[in-house]
């Protein structure tokens, strides 16, 4: 009897949220891979930036980050003469309002916030829902209002549903990429997330070795003085 | 020239008693010398406190107690302060490192008895210490702003509102608003940078004094004052300073280096010391899915929430904490240490610990049904070990105690007990697998080959 119970309080919190939502996928999520960074901030140029800002992302910062070269960074924002300010958005929070009835959210912390397997699902789980103004709905956050932006990129997907429930999702119409190829393309633009909601990830990782190396000798020396004094207590 | 440091102490030592302070609290205070890992905790609580107001005072050089730009200056101090990572990082995991080395300095005193007469004083200085920094804390997280810190605080400030008659004027004059707004914010932010940790250091400064008149509990629990020489030096006692200072500064190094993991690897430690909702700018027309504090504070939370009833949940909550103040008079055990206590202590302290641990857990998932009634069970045990205690601790059969405390410590292999036993089949078991018998093998491979290296030969 106890031990059915202590396996009971080991698994429900397992049992609890296993819940309608989308099962999370995981992505490979590696801030260090700069060609997969720069990937990504093109798509997040091209797809997001209109509607959603990067308040904390300096432009400065990220062509630092990234490596850009004055030339690509031209191409990536041609509508900057120098890399100042932030990658904020033109659209207005009333507009937004007005248009799908909340404002965009803001995401310069939003991977940290949701968590990069949720970021990764989330851009790959809309399906058609023709009772939705955009005529799509999300299996991982039902009813958002935004629109699936990477539609032509993906496909046309539908959901499959068993006993009133979404079992998976289903590609009825091929889009421009294969699914290889779109899932690394999501990958890629969550990974340009994961960076920016902490650009110093990059230093912080750098820099940790060197910490944890000197402590470790430090760790060492204290270690010999402690026995050294200590020889002589009886 | 040579003799200049000397003139110089013996010209402050004519005006102000820095050799009698040096001597009476390092140099020539004795303390056990069989003092364990356990042991350790205080003087690492003491080098947190320095990392928490070193690092504090540089945050709030660029923090800005505003309600609109809280959640942006924290962001700015992540992205544009040169080091500003770093300083806040050593900062939040700071604040859960206090906690974990606090919570082990408290299960010590409950482990050897150092409560016990005529500790008693040392014991409430360090549970004010310990409310202090629940303050402390719990301020300290509003400040960056975030979705939780603002429920967070909401939640808790609400929980005055139960107290019948006065409870909502109370609530509202905590916040100085009618919600948690920018008013809040200001005065947590003065209590949280200026009041609290004034009150800190001065707790800390007579939790010391208090320890020093006393002197210092041992693993024994036996008294090391009853055997003193002819010059009236306890004969079990080693001066503090250099003994423990070297000591201390080894436990402080291996404490570092697992704190620069978690600041460089894992600062949010897995959402536990930063919770992802934090990182979503407060909100007031926006409650979070699923509100729950920093994991120091969630064994306490799920006691709140194990009773039904609010206001009986509020007093539950604060019965926890203040029913510590009186243990010293709630174990009527004569022995101190656990090594020579009886068996029913030893159950009553284990299940104890574990109804801690799992109400910290239970605190930290959203309350379901059967969630609910485990906390129930828990909050029992936590409370029936503290007022059951007179009765079972009157009762228990203690073994006799040592003369003088034992030394050199008994080696791991001949300790006896049930734990120990478990400890030894544990590491058995792993000494059978062959991944552990390779570290085994590359560690004395790395041995072997500094012994026969002239300079690192020195090191071992």
């Amino acid at each position: 009897m106890m031990r059915y119970a202590l396996i009971l309080f080991f698994l429900w919190p397992v049992l609890s949220w296993a819940e309608l939502s989308a099962p999370l996928e995981q992505p490979k999520i590696n801030p260090g891979d700069t060609a997969s960074l720069r990937r990504g901030a093109k798509l997040y140029v091209d797809r997001c930036l209109g509607c959603h800002g990067l308040k904390h992302l300096r432009y400065l910062r990220l062509k630092q980050d990234l490596s850009l070269s004055d030339e690509e960074f031209k191409t990536l924002f041609p509508w900057l003469d120098r890399p100042t300010g932030a990658l904020t958005s033109n659209l207005r929070d009333e507009d937004a309002q007005a248009w799908f009835g909340v404002p965009a959210p803001d995401l310069s912390e939003r991977a940290k916030a949701l968590g990069t397997d949720w970021l990764y699902t989330y851009l790959k789980s809309f399906y058609a829902d023709d009772s939705r103004p955009f005529g799509v709905n999300n299996w991982v956050s039902k009813d958002v209002a935004m629109p699936n932006v990477l539609w032509d990129l993906q496909g046309k997907q539908k959901a499959v549903i068993n006993k009133g429930q979404i079992e998976r999702l289903e590609i009825v119409e091929a889009g421009s990429l294969s699914p290889q190829e779109f899932d690394r393309t999501v990958t890629d633009l969550v990974n340009f997330l994961a960076y920016a909601a902490e650009p110093t990830q990059l230093e912080r990782r750098r820099l940790g070795k060197y910490v944890i190396g000197f402590l470790l000798v430090l760790t060492f020396v204290a270690y010999r003085l402690k026995k050294a004094y200590w020889k002589d207590i009886h | 020239m040579r003799n200049c440091p000397n003139k110089l102490i013996a010209w402050i030592d004519e005006r102000f008693p820095l050799l009698k302070v040096w001597n009476e609290h390092l140099a020539q205070y004795y303390a056990p010398k069989n003092f364990n890992v356990w042991y350790l905790f205080g003087s690492l609580a003491l080098l947190v406190l320095v990392n928490q107001i070193l690092t504090g005072i540089w945050l709030t050089m660029n923090y800005k107690p505003d309600a609109r730009l809280a959640f942006d200056s924290v962001e700015a101090i992540m992205r544009d302060v040169n080091f500003g990572w770093l300083i806040r990082y050593m900062h939040s995991t700071g604040a859960s490192m206090f906690f974990v080395v606090i919570y082990l300095h408290m299960f010590r005193g409950l482990l050897y008895g150092s409560y016990k007469k005529p500790r008693e004083l040392v014991w409430i200085l360090g549970m004010s210490l310990f409310l202090a920094l629940i303050a402390e804390a719990f301020m300290g997280y509003l400040l960056p702003w975030g979705q939780m810190s603002y429920w967070g605080a909401n939640v808790i400030i609400s929980l005055f509102s139960a107290i019948p008659g006065i409870g909502e004027g109370l609530a509202t004059w905590i916040r100085g608003d009618f919600v948690v707004s920018d008013v809040t914010l200001n005065r947590f932010f003065a209590l949280h940078v200026i009041a609290i940790p004034l009150l800190l250091v001065v707790l800390v400064f007579l939790h010391i004094v208090a320890l020093h008149k006393v002197g210092s509990n041992n693993p024994d629990g036996i008294e090391i004052k009853q055997h003193k020489d002819t010059n009236g030096i306890p004969l079990d006692g080693i001066p503090f300073h250099p003994y423990y200072t070297v000591k201390d500064l080894f436990g402080a190094c291996v404490f570092l280096t697992v704190c620069a993991w978690i600041v460089f690897y894992a600062p949010e430690m897995g959402g536990l010391f930063l919770e992802p909702p934090n990182f979503i700018p407060a909100d007031p027309l926006k409650t979070p899915e699923h509100i729950k504090p920093v994991w120091y504070f969630t064994p306490f939370f799920s006691i709140l929430r194990a009773i039904p009833n609010k206001l009986g949940g509020v007093v539950a909550m604060f019965a926890a904490i203040f029913v510590l103040f009186f243990l010293p008079w709630l174990d009527r055990c004569p022995v101190r240490s656990i090594r020579y206590r009886g068996r029913s202590y030893k159950i009553a302290l284990s299940l104890f610990a574990l109804s801690f641990v799992s109400l910290g857990y239970l605190g930290s998932i959203p309350p379901t049904p059967i969630a609910a009634r485990f906390a129930v069970v828990f909050t029992l045990i936590y409370f029936g070990f503290f007022l059951l205690m007179p009765i079972y601790t009157r009762l228990e059969t203690t073994c006799p105690l040592p003369e003088r405390v034992v030394w050199p410590p008994t080696p791991f292999l001949q300790r006896t007990g049930w734990h120990w036993d478990q400890a030894r089949t544990t590491i058995a078991y792993f000494q059978t697998k062959p991944y552990c018998q390779k570290i085994a093998t590359s560690w004395q491979q790395l041995q072997e080959a500094m012994r026969e290296n002239k300079l690192l030969r020195k090191f071992l």
